[in-house]
Formats: structure tokens, C-alpha cells, sequence
């Protein structure tokens, strides 16, 4: 069984190896069979681990690989954890991950057009993209699989570099140069909290395994740590808040969400993969991972659900301006990753990681489906300049609206399950905070309806606004794009009778704990009977009708009368400014951050080191020589002077030995 | 089989006599010298292996210890020994002069036999003063390795490069000067030149105080410490590759070094008293080198800087310990933190070494160094620019590689002396990252800036080959920093309670 999870990561990262280091010698064909067949592999172990570890009830496993270093007593080690949230997510990112990388094969099969003439790097463009995804599908196993904290930092870090990677990977664009370098950044402020709070727990707990620290969470609570002069801070509220800040930058929450839209200049089979499905609920796989510690801070839990509504509002409000039918997928993976947050804020824990798992299938085929309309579109991404794709593309078309319709949770479709659940967690709360997320996550729902059918509508129906050139190749996308968006349009409508056990059920029993006075997730499953029952009422409730409304407003506007949307940007115009601004964390950050501390670097470098150090180190030198030139008048040569200051000198002598004596 | 050789002297003597016979060539035949070159200082490494084959890392005790007689009068010895700290700084030493003969092969046409002999004799000197036990025979080659790097950057530096070498003289010079005054009065305190001996000596807090002064100065010169670092970024800026490859690797280590050889065993009281001074100028290292370097427009100084930024790491780690024992009653960290800023002196030898050759490998096609003057260069150089990435990512101390292993140690030793200290040596993780890959993006991505950028040829077969051993030796070190650790654990363990100890 450790040889078998141990395949789970090495395949991906031995067909990277090869695809990287020797993409040359083995070209296209070479590079996409080996990271796929890698990959393949992984997928068919995960699937054997999650058998043995939760079907046939061997797990939890725990083991130890190597001792990466020891070090004042503290063990830093590589090992693997194998328990039910660990298989589930395995399943989904070595799925998710197959997928995407046989959608490559038809995604980035010219790309050589899109590096410059005479580019070196754009031969074997095709190689990197492959084994850069297949890095990627290790590191996030590392991390997923990770016993303790100090892996679980590696894999972090290594997913951020892939996806530095990955969005910069047209290198000659200087857009994407730029959201690369603001990715990584914005990232790094997250890491930055996220290992203090490694620290605080390594301080207080002693250990870096998870098992460990969770066994002393009881004393963690009852200590206590100064940070701002004598106050006292409870070690476990600082050390949850200070991984969340992690999980804010990782799984893109506000204020370090800027990062995730810009993310988008990287090619569209990442951004279904790494920004949509994988990589981004990283964040919320973590804080799930560590409901042991969270369970035990109110304020923390309070501050993640707050944190979590805010952006699952307002990030979707900004998704209705878009016109980059990437761009609309970005905001709706901001505000839904809010979604999770706030769930995890409610201690539902089972919702979030069921939600992360089905809109990792239904963000997933929805990235994938604008890619597929991309390609139709010859690399347009402007929904203003398509419309009426529906006939072209009835394969697109169709998993697009299984994609949507679990996206604004219909009933029946997996989102629906996964929302619902979390919508009626945060009901239940009773934390400080729980009712403004509550209002923030029904209004996301009218919101997130209206967005995503804004741009079904434009894309598939409306009449069609493309030029004749583009007009002319319209054509279904080949197999290797549309075989995935099946794939994918299926556990995107199916997933979510797996609600019963993962949820309701007791499927994260022995993972993820919930104290007994958080248990709004207990109410849910007391109400629970089976998952027509929860359909039914799931139709009767408010999010549903919300959701219908916003789909209904967005028929109304976009397919019967356009003309209103023009009217409410011309009568709203101050808020379709601040929209289009995305609130101006961008130009805050960068006159504030990036400008002022070029600016700081700039004077600290002038004044600092130029100025006052070197000015005085100069100045010192000089004086030296100042005085060199001075003494040097003494030495005249001249006898008599000599005799003049020798004498002067025993007269001084004389004087003070007589007059001190 | 060389347990009775004696190892450290051949590795002192071997490149010092061989680069005197490169002397004696001269420029008759430069392929020959490259050759005797490269033969001396691949026996010098192959040589310097054995001490860690053969290290015993169960003791805190000198291994390959050897003892003569020098001035008898004085009682000064011939004395060499190293241990779990020495030993892996010499081995890094031996390795980097390897790489920096390689890297001359062509670039150096002017008075090749004259480089060569520099960097062998310097390599010699380097591993004497690892290895020196003796406080005579210690100040003597802490003084001559001044002369090659000197004579390095003087004769193949740049256009500033006179200002750069008296800067770099005088300050490192001045700082020694102090330290001299020091060891006489230990001397005449004990009898003896022998440092061991001064660890045991029991000393009042007066002369605790200035000694700890002296060495601070001579010390913080040589890393270089915050506000005595601005010899640096001149001296790297002026200096060839090779002379900026072994100032960045190996001597600013040896600053390092003496802080735990000498301050932290000889002064542990005036240590404890004055800890927050080198806390403080850690701290400032960090922080605002950090943001200086974000200013830089010359790829080189902004390496400087960062090497001065990634060195306050070392300063910290060393000095953490009083405070840990303060904050928390005990001393559970203290070896931690030590441990954490050994391991980033080797990783910071590996990093910079790389990042320096890097520039190297642009400065001889395009003769700049300014950033302005490039962009896009991975159209033309993409493998060359697969390894500046990764030694970029191993700069931002991306965990996997050797980067991370000392920041990562020390960071979370130093969270327990206090939350800020932790809070602002972790901020490296932001400015590391921002003013590395800042200057990744405008060198590397983007459009090709200009005709220079599209005609450069990508990297040769001996340049792939020394940025290859420099790469795999930064993620072997990350992956797997146990072995590296695990030689220290005695010697440190040992120092940390000298360090926490009291001669009063």
C-alpha cells in the first residue's frame, strides 16, 4: 500500500522529468505520452489507495518516507497521510488532472504561433507546457498527501511555482510577465503568514507532524502569546489566523485575491486546472486539515467566514462586467472559493471540501469549454465579438450548460448539493458575523446566476456578432477537447448524490472534527432524508428562487431586450466604474506597494547606503587626506625648525614633570 | 587510508605551491596553465572529500589534527584541526576555486597564469584559515587572503576597480586591526596562542565587552553586516566573476565563521549583554538591504545586496539564542537557529556562486550588466535561462532547494525569542522573492529587448556543465539537508552551550 501511494505523486513527477529534461529528443508525441501515461498511473493508484484506505476501511495511514532533517530534537520529516480526505482529494486532482492534460494535446497543438519569430523557447514550447502541468500534479499531491507541516510548506510553495510557470508561460507577452511576477508576490504575502503560524505551532506544540500538534491542541488553547505589548492573544486564535492568511493568498481570497483574475493571461488548460480545480482549493483543503485547531478559536472561525463572504459577493459582482469570458470564469472562481471559506467559517467542514470537490469538475468543464470556444474563436476572447455558438458547437454547448447549471446550483446538478449544504451551515451559525455572511452568500446566489447566464447567453445564443473570417471556421472543437468536457460534464451532474455520505454521512468522522457547539452541519444532517427529499426542499427555499430570478433577469436583458444594459451602464455609471475598477485594489497595490516600495528601495539606496554611510566613509578618507596635506607642512627639512618644536617640547616637558610633581 | 595523511596541510599547501609554479610558467602557454589548473584544483577537491568521508560527526572534538612547533618563543603553533563547522566551509571552499578555473577557461585571456596562481593561492589560504587553531597562525592567513583578492579584482576588475580594492582593503583591513588587539591580550591573559584554550579562559565583563567589540567589527566587516557593507556591493560590482564567486561564497563566510569560532566560545557574557546589537543589525540587513536591492539597476548589486540581506540570516541565527533562553526559560531552539545559519552559509555559497556565474555568462557575451540592456534573453538562451529561474527561485528560498533549509530554521527559532524578530526575518519571503524575480522578469521574459538580446548564443557545454553541478547541488542540499545537518549537530551543540555558559 506505501508503494502504491507512492506512485500517486512520483509517476506525474518522473514523466515531468522526462518531458523537461528531454523534450527535445523525444518531441511532441514523446512528451504528451509519457506525462499522460504518468499521470494514468497516478489517477489508477489513487483510485486502488482510496479502495483499500476507505472502502475496505484500512486506513487512516500514516508513514514516514525519509527524515528530511533533524534538528534540535525537532524531526522534519517526508511523509504521507492517508485517511478519507486525503483519497477524496487525490481522486479529484489526478482526475481533474488527466483530463486536462489529454485537453492539452488539442489546446496547445500550434502553439508555436504564439511565440515570437525566432523564439528558442517557443521550439519546445509544447514539451514544457507538458511537463510543467505534470510538475504541477506532483507538487499538489505532495502537498494533499502531507503528514506534516513542513511538506505541506513544500507543496504550497511548489504549486506557486508552477503556477508562476504556467501564467508566464508566453513569456513574451509582458502581460503575462507582469501577472506572473504579481501571482507569485501576492502569493508570497500569504506564505509569509502562513509560516508564522507554522512557527507559533512548532513553538507551542513542539512538533511539525500534524498528528502531534493535534494531540496537544487542549494545552494550545489554554496558553497564551504577546504580540502587541502586554496583550494576550490565544496562541490557537493566532496560529489559525496566521495559516489562514496563507490559505487567503493560496486560495485567493480578499484582499489577496488580485493575484487570480491577471492569473488568466496564462494558457486556458492551467487556469481549468490550477486555478480553478486544484490549486486554489489548496486554502480550503488546508483549513479542513486543521479543524482540530480552528474548532478550538471562535475568532478565528468568525474571521474566515467573514473574509469568505466578502469575497463571495463581491468578487461575483465584478464577474457581470466582464466581457473576457475568461475573466467571467476567474470572478465566479473568486466568489465560489468565498463559498467554501465561508462553510469552513461555519465549521462546515464536509460542505466546503464537497463543494471544493464539485466545482472542481464543474469550474473545470467550464475553463475548459471557454477554452474550446477559444480555439473555435481563433484566440478571441471578447464575448461582445461572439454570440450564437450554440449551433456550431453543440458538444461545448451542452456540457457549458451542465457546467452553469451546477455552477448557480440547480437542483439536481452537484452544485446544487454542495451550496445548499453550505447555505444552510452558515444559516445555522451562530458565530459572531454569521448573519451578514449569511445575507452576503444569498445574494452571492442571485449574483452568480446572473453572471454565469450573462455569458452563456452572449457566447451560445444572441445573434452572432464575430467577423466572416472567423465566422467561416467555426467548428466543433476534436476529440481530445471534447472527450474531456464529457468527462467532466458528468460528475458535474452527478456528483452530488455523493452528499449522503460525505456530508450527512460519516465519511469525515474520523478527519475532520467539528465541536459539539458549532454543529449547524448536525442540524442538516437531523433534516436530512435522502436526496429527493433534499431536492424538493431545496426548490421550495430562497437560494433557488434567487437563483431562477437571476437567470431569469439575465434572459430578459441579454436575449429579449439588450438594449437595457447598455441603458444601466449609462445610468449607473458610477458603479459600473467601480466594477470595471474591481474596487481599485489593483491601483492601490500597485501605487502603493509596488511603486512606493521601489520608491522606499530607491531612497534607502541613495540616502542610506550612498549618502550617509559611504558620505562618511569617503568624508573619512578625505579628512585623512586633508590632514596628510596639512602635517605635511611640518616636515620642512629645515634644521632649525626642528631645533624650534624640540625645544618648545622639552619646555613643555620640564614644565609639567616641575609644576605636576 | 588517509586517516594518517596530513590532509588539511596538503589542502593548504598543494594550490599554494602549485599556483607559485603557475607563476613560474607564466604566460608561455595559457592552454597549459588552464590544464595545471584545473589538475591542481580537481586534487585539491578529490583531497578535501575525504574530510567528510572520513569525519567522525559523533564528537565535538578536532579531527585531523596537526601540530608543529612554529615560533617557539611565543609558543605559537603550526596547529590545524577542524570540526562539524570548519569542515564543511573547506569543502566548499575547494569546490567553488574548482568551479571559478573552469569558469575562466575562456573568458580570462589576459595574464592567465597570473589568475590562475591568484585563485589557487587564495583557495590555499582560504582552507589555512578554516582550518588555523593557532590565533597567530588564524590572523596571519585572515590577513593574506587579502592580498590575492586584491591583486583579482585590481588587475581584472572593472573601470572603478581602483576605488573598489582600497575600499575593500581598508575596510576589511581596519576591521582585522581590532581584532589583533584582542588575541595579544588573550594572549597575554593565557600564555597561549592555542583558541581552544581562549574558549576556557575565564574573563571579566570589561574585557568580555571589548573583545566581543573588536571581533564584532572585524567580523561584521567580512560578512558584511549592516552598516559596514558598502565595500561590498563596489567590491562585486568591479570585480571578475571568479574574484565575485569566491568573495560572495566562500569569504564573506569566513565572517560567519569567526562569530562561531571565536565571539560566541571566547565572550558569552558580553555575547548575552550585547545580542541585540547584532539582532539589530541582522534585522536591518533583512529588511532594509532587502529594499535597497529592489533599487538596484546593476544585476551585480543587486546580488550584493541580496548576499548581504541573506547573511543577516546567518548573524541571526547565531546571536538568537540569549534571547530564545530569555523569552522561553530554555535553550530548546538555540542549536536550531545555529544549525539554520551554518546551513544558509553553505546554500547562500551555492546560491550566489550560481547567480554570480550567471551574470558572468551574460556579461561576457553583452559587456553589461545593466538591466535596462536586456529583456527577453530566454528567446535566445532557454536553457540558460532554465537555470537562472531555478537559482532565482533557490534566491527567494523556495523550499526544494538549498534556500530555504537556513531561513526556514532560523525563522522558526527565532519565533521564539519573539514574535517580531520572527515576524520581521520572514519578510525576506516577500522581498527576497520581489527584487529576485523582478529583476528574472525584466532579464529574462518580456520581448527581446534589442539586436544584441537576439543574436546571443545560449550557453556552451562547460558552462551548462558548471551551472548543472551548481543546480544539483542546491536541490540536493534542499531535498535532502539531513547529511549536512547531521555533521554539525556535536560541534553545535557544543558551542551553544559555550555560548550560553558564563566566564564570569
Amino acid at each position: 500500500m506505501k508503494t502504491l501511494s507512492l506512485l500517486v505523486p512520483l509517476a506525474p513527477l518522473i514523466g515531468s522529468m522526462i518531458a523537461g529534461l528531454f523534450g527535445g529528443r523525444i518531441g511532441r508525441r514523446g512528451a504528451h505520452s509519457v506525462t499522460i501515461l504518468g499521470v494514468a498511473v497516478s489517477f489508477v493508484a489513487a483510485l486502488f489507495v482510496f479502495n483499500a484506505v476507505t472502502l475496505q476501511g484500512q486506513g487512516p495511514i500514516n508513514f514516514t518516507l525519509y527524515q528530511w532533517a533533524l534538528s534540535d530534537g525537532v524531526g522534519f520529516q517526508v511523509g504521507f497521510l492517508l485517511d478519507n480526505l486525503t483519497t477524496l482529494m487525490m481522486i479529484v486532482v489526478t482526475f481533474v488532472s488527466l483530463m486536462v492534460h489529454i485537453y492539452t494535446i488539442g489546446y496547445m497543438a500550434d502553439d508555436e504561433h504564439n511565440w515570437p519569430k525566432g523564439s528558442l523557447a517557443g521550439k519546445n514550447s509544447y514539451q514544457r507546457f507538458f511537463s510543467y502541468i505534470s510538475l504541477f500534479t506532483f507538487s499538489m499531491l505532495m502537498l494533499v498527501m502531507a503528514n506534516n507541516f513542513m511538506q505541506l510548506f513544500f507543496g504550497w510553495e511548489a504549486v506557486g511555482l508552477v503556477s508562476y510557470l504556467l501564467i508566464g508561460f508566453w513569456a513574451s507577452r509582458e502581460s503575462a510577465v507582469y501577472a506572473n511576477l504579481k501571482a507569485f508576490l501576492v502569493n508570497r504575502v500569504g506564505d509569509f503568514g502562513f509560516l508564522l503560524g507554522i512557527a507559533t505551532l512548532l513553538m507551542f506544540a513542539g512538533s511539525m507532524d500534524y498528528m502531534t500538534v493535534f494531540g496537544t491542541v487542549k494545552q494550545l488553547s489554554e496558553q497564551s502569546i504577546n504580540i502587541f505589548g502586554s496583550t494576550e492573544w490565544s496562541v490557537i486564535t493566532v496560529a489559525c489566523i496566521l495559516l489562514f492568511i496563507g490559505a487567503m493568498g493560496k486560495s485567493a481570497q480578499v484582499p489577496l485575491h488580485v493575484w487570480l483574475p491577471d492569473s488568466m493571461e496564462g494558457p486556458t488548460p492551467i487556469s481549468a486546472l490550477i486555478h480553478a480545480a486544484t490549486m486554489v482549493t489548496a486554502g480550503i483543503f488546508m483549513v479542513a486539515r486543521m479543524s482540530p485547531l480552528f474548532e478550538h478559536s471562535e475568532v478565528a472561525l468568525s474571521f474566515v467566514m467573514v473574509i469568505g463572504a466578502l469575497t463571495a459577493f463581491f468578487m461575483g459582482l465584478i464577474g457581470i462586467v466582464q466581457n473576457d469570458i475568461k475573466r467571467v470564469v476567474a470572478y465566479s472562481t473568486l466568489s465560489q472559493l468565498g463559498y467554501m471559506t465561508v462553510g469552513l467559517g461555519a465549521s462546515a467542514y464536509a460542505a466546503s471540501v464537497f463543494h471544493l470537490m464539485t466545482h472542481a469538475f464543474f469550474k473545470a468543464l467550464l475553463f475548459l469549454a471557454a477554452g474550446s470556444v477559444i480555439i473555435a474563436m481563433h484566440h478571441e476572447q471578447d464575448m461582445r465579438k461572439m454570440g450564437g455558438l450554440r449551433k456550431y458547437m453543440p458538444i461545448t454547448y451542452l456540457t457549458s450548460l451542465v457546467g452553469s447549471l451546477a455552477l448557480i446550483g440547480f437542483p439536481g446538478f452537484s452544485g446544487f448539493f454542495s451550496k445548499d449544504a453550505i447555505i444552510e451551515a452558515v444559516k445555522l451559525s451562530e458565530l459572531p458575523g454569521s448573519g451578514f455572511a449569511y445575507l452576503m452568500v444569498l445574494l452571492g446566489v442571485f449574483v452568480t446566476a446572473f453572471y454565469s447566464f450573462r455569458m452563456f447567453f452572449l457566447v451560445f445564443h444572441t445573434k452572432e456578432r464575430m467577423d466572416q473570417h472567423t465566422k467561416e471556421h467555426l467548428k466543433e472543437s476534436p476529440w481530445v477537447v471534447t472527450v474531456p468536457l464529457l468527462a467532466l460534464a458528468v460528475p458535474s451532474l452527478l456528483a452530488g448524490v455523493l452528499i449522503d455520505p460525505i456530508v450527512v454521512g460519516d465519511y469525515f468522522k474520523q478527519v475532520l472534527f467539528v465541536d459539539h457547539h458549532h454543529a449547524a452541519i448536525h442540524h442538516l444532517t437531523e433534516h436530512y432524508h435522502g436526496v429527493t427529499a433534499f431536492i424538493l426542499h431545496g426548490m421550495t427555499a430562497l437560494p433557488f428562487w434567487l437563483a431562477i430570478s437571476g437567470v431569469a433577469t439575465a434572459a430578459y436583458i441579454y436575449l429579449l431586450h439588450p438594449e437595457i444594459a447598455a441603458a444601466m451602464k449609462t445610468k449607473f455609471r458610477w458603479l459600473h466604474a467601480v466594477l470595471m475598477n474591481k474596487y481599485g485594489f489593483d491601483d492601490f497595490n500597485q501605487r502603493v506597494f509596488a511603486n512606493g516600495f521601489t520608491r522606499i528601495g530607491g531612497m534607502f539606496s541613495q540616502v542610506g547606503d550612498r549618502l550617509l554611510i559611504d558620505g562618511l566613509v569617503n568624508g573619512t578618507a578625505k579628512a585623512v587626506g586633508v590632514i596628510a596635506i596639512l602635517s605635511r607642512h611640518m616636515q620642512t627639512g629645515y634644521l632649525y625648525h626642528y631645533t624650534f618644536v624640540m625645544i618648545l617640547g622639552l619646555i613643555g616637558l620640564v614644565g609639567w614633570i616641575v609644576f605636576s610633581g | 587510508m588517509f586517516s594518517d595523511w596530513p590532509l588539511l596541510s596538503l589542502l593548504i599547501w598543494l594550490p599554494i605551491v602549485g599556483g607559485f609554479l603557475l607563476l613560474l610558467i607564466g604566460e608561455r602557454s595559457p592552454d597549459g596553465v588552464r590544464f595545471a589548473a584545473l589538475g591542481i584544483s580537481l586534487l585539491t577537491f578529490l583531497l578535501s572529500v575525504p574530510l567528510y568521508t572520513s569525519f567522525d560527526a559523533s564528537t565535538a572534538q578536532m579531527q585531523f589534527v596537526e601540530m608543529q612547533p612554529w615560533i617557539a618563543a611565543f609558543n605559537i603553533n603550526y596547529h590545524l584541526g577542524v570540526d562539524g563547522i570548519s569542515m564543511p566551509l573547506i569543502i566548499l571552499t575547494t569546490f567553488s576555486t574548482l568551479l571559478v578555473v573552469v569558469a575562466a577557461w575562456e573568458v580570462i585571456q589576459y595574464r592567465v597564469s597570473q589568475y590562475m596562481a591568484a585563485f589557487l593561492i587564495l583557495n590555499g589560504i582560504m582552507v589555512g584559515v578554516f582550518a588555523a587553531l593557532d590565533a597567530v597562525l588564524f590572523y596571519v592567513l585572515f590577513e593574506a587572503m587579502l592580498v590575492p583578492m586584491f591583486i583579482i579584482i585590481g588587475i581584472w576588475g572593472g573601470p572603478r576597480r581602483v576605488y573598489a580594492t582600497i575600499k575593500f582593503f581598508l575596510y576589511t583591513f581596519l576591521g582585522s586591526v581590532f581584532m589583533l588587539i584582542s588575541l595579544i591580550y588573550l594572549y597575554i591573559q593565557s600564555g597561549s596562542f592555542e583558541i581552544l584554550e581562549y574558549h576556557r579562559l575565564p574573563l571579566a565583563m570589561a574585557p568580555q565587552v571589548l573583545i566581543f567589540l573588536s571581533f564584532l567589527v572585524a567580523f561584521g566587516v567580512k560578512v558584511p553586516m549592516w552598516p559596514v557593507h558598502t565595500w561590498l556591493p563596489d567590491a562585486h560590482v568591479e570585480a571578475p566573476t571568479g574574484g565575485s564567486v569566491i568573495l560572495a561564497a566562500i569569504m564573506l563566510k569566513i565572517g560567519g565563521y569567526g562569530f562561531l569560532r571565536f565571539s560566541l566560545p571566547i565572550t558569552p557574557d558580553a555575547s548575552r549583554a550585547l545580542d541585540w546589537l547584532v539582532i539589530l543589525m541582522s534585522l536591518v540587513a533583512v529588511v532594509y538591504i532587502g529594499f535597497v536591492a529592489l533599487a538596484q539597476r546593476d544585476m551585480k548589486k543587486l546580488i550584493a545586496y541580496s548576499s548581504i540581506s541573506h547573511m543577516g540570516f546567518v548573524t541571526l541565527g547565531f546571536f538568537i539564542l540569549y534571547a530564545i533562553q530569555e523569552n522561553t526559560g530554555s535553550l530548546n531552539g538555540a542549536v536550531m537557529a545555529i544549525e539554520g545559519g551554518m546551513v544558509q552559509m553553505v546554500s547562500h555559497g551555492l546560491i550566489s556562486g550560481a547567480m554570480f556565474l550567471s551574470v558572468g555568462v551574460l556579461y561576457d557575451r553583452m559587456h553589461s550588466r545593466e538591466i535596462a540592456d536586456y529583456g527577453g534573453v530566454v528567446h535566445s538562451m532557454p536553457i540558460f535561462a532554465g537555470f537562472m529561474v531555478l537559482f532565482a527561485m533557490a534566491n527567494s528560498g523556495l523550499p526544494g532547494t538549498s534556500g530555504f533549509v537556513g531561513e526556514f530554521l532560523v525563522i522558526l527559532a527565532s519565533f521564539k525569542a519573539s514574535f517580531w524578530i520572527a515576524f520581521l526575518a520572514a519578510t525576506t519571503l516577500i522581498l527576497g522573492a520581489a527584487y529576485t524575480l523582478w529583476m528574472v522578469k525584466r532579464v529574462l521574459f518580456g520581448e527581446v529587448a534589442n539586436e544584441k538580446v537576439a543574436a546571443l548564443q545560449d550557453i556552451n557545454r562547460r558552462e551548462w556543465l558548471i551551472l548543472a553541478v551548481l543546480a544539483l547541488g542546491i536541490i540536493l542540499i534542499g531535498v535532502w539537508p539531513n547529511p549536512l545537518l547531521e555533521i554539525m549537530h556535536a560541534t553545535i551543540e557544543n558551542i551553544a552551550q559555550q555560548a550560553a555558559g558564563s566566564k564570569l
